[in-house]
């Protein structure tokens, strides 16, 4: 893939990332800040649909944006074909494998499985 | 029988100045091993003696072997780059009086290998650089018969006559701290030269130099520290040059 689409990517999750995570925290104001912490409220969210969706998104986007920022600053640090493919494989399969797990977490408490 | 003449420049003795600075000049050569360490000399100077005259005086009076490369003496070669109290300076174009310091430190460019003392190896810096084609790429020519010459207005000009000022003595590599830690990344010289040409209304190689720098260590590894515009010496604005070149990727410009 051309290094510029992957950019692409890179701007566009952190302009996504930035306004859902807005969204995120204006839900907070929707009740009383420490309240809005609690188990109760918490599990409420992830069975919100909707909330549900936009933490799912925030993880991907955080995801694919930190794990590339990860792997440009790798990249910077020390050249090598082994070690760039290194890099470049171990950076997609760490994002994979934290969407997963973050995604079943989602998952299983917004259907009350937590 | 012949006799040799000496130059009257060579024949010259040392002259004696009231104002002196002492020259710490870096010595090193990997090729024997030697580690780099500093040796000192003490070097009148007036106020029109540049950096490279000290040097040149060094060698002419105390020490021939120091190695250090110049040619022009002007500015205009890029030859004699390197770092002048911490700063990459062509050395023909800094005058030790606008240093404002007793001690003048000459090391090699940073971000290049050291072939010996002051000189580093270009090899690098040349083949990224040849590599853009820093040349005007299209498939006619305005010195064929029955073509007419390739006329630019002076907006077309303005848009990359500055980067045309380039002399390629690699003091932007040198100030880049990109360049420091990737040592594939094509570098601000190289990439100001791709803008120079992509943005000559009578070029047609745009797509075959952006498809050269839009690689894991082209363009993108370019983090706007600005220090390449803040060292040339030919007041060339390689970040400049960068990001305009990003908007072609980018989509924003045509
Ligand atoms: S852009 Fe400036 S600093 Fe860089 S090589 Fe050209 S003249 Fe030297
Ligand atoms: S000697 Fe040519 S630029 Fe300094």
């Amino acid at each position: 893939m051309r290094e510029s689409i992957v950019m692409k990517v890179h701007y566009g999750t952190a302009l996504g990332a930035v306004a859902l995570v807005a969204v995120h925290i204006l839900f907070r104001l929707t009740q009383e800040f420490s309240k809005s912490l609690q188990y109760e409220s918490v599990i409420a969210n992830y069975e919100f649909l909707p909330y549900a969706l936009v933490l799912e998104l925030i993880l991907v986007l955080i995801s694919i944006h930190g794990f590339n920022g990860l792997r440009v600053i790798l990249l910077e640090l020390k050249q090598g074909r082994g070690y760039e493919k290194a890099v470049t494989y171990g950076c997609i399969a760490a994002m994979v494998a934290v969407i997963a797990y973050g995604s079943r977490t989602i998952i299983l408490a917004s259907m009350g499985m937590s | 029988m012949s006799t040799t003449q000496i130059s009257e420049e060579e024949s010259q003795t040392i002259v004696s100045s009231p104002k002196s600075i002492i020259l710490r000049i870096s010595r090193s050569n990997p090729q024997t091993g030697t580690a780099k360490s500093f040796m000192e000399f003490k070097v009148p100077y007036e106020k029109w003696t540049t950096v490279l005259d000290a040097i040149l005086e060094v060698k002419k009076h105390f020490d021939h072997s120091v190695g250090v490369r110049y040619s022009c003496r002007q500015a205009t070669c890029g030859s004699c780059g390197m770092i002048i109290n911490g700063k990459p300076r062509l050395a023909c174009f800094t005058k030790i009086v606008e240093l404002n310091s007793d001690v003048v430190t000459v090391e090699p460019m940073n971000n290049f290998p050291v072939i010996r003392d002051l000189a580093v190896n270009f090899d690098r810096m040349f083949s990224t650089h040849k590599k853009l084609k820093p040349y005007i790429v299209r498939d006619d020519s305005e010195i064929t018969s029955k073509t007419k010459e390739f006329l630019q207005t002076p907006e077309e000009v303005e848009k990359y006559i500055q980067f045309s000022s380039c002399i390629k003595c690699g003091l932007c590599n040198s100030a880049c701290p990109t360049m420091a830690t990737d040592s594939s990344f094509i570098g601000p010289q190289a990439l100001a030269q791709a803008y120079r040409y992509i943005a000559d209304s009578r070029d047609k190689g745009k797509n075959e130099r952006l498809k050269i720098i839009d690689e894991p260590h082209g363009i993108w590894r370019c983090h706007f520290a600005g220090s390449c515009s803040m060292v040339c010496p030919k007041g060339v604005d390689p970040a400049m040059g960068i990001q305009l070149l990003r908007g072609y990727l980018l989509g924003f410009r045509r």
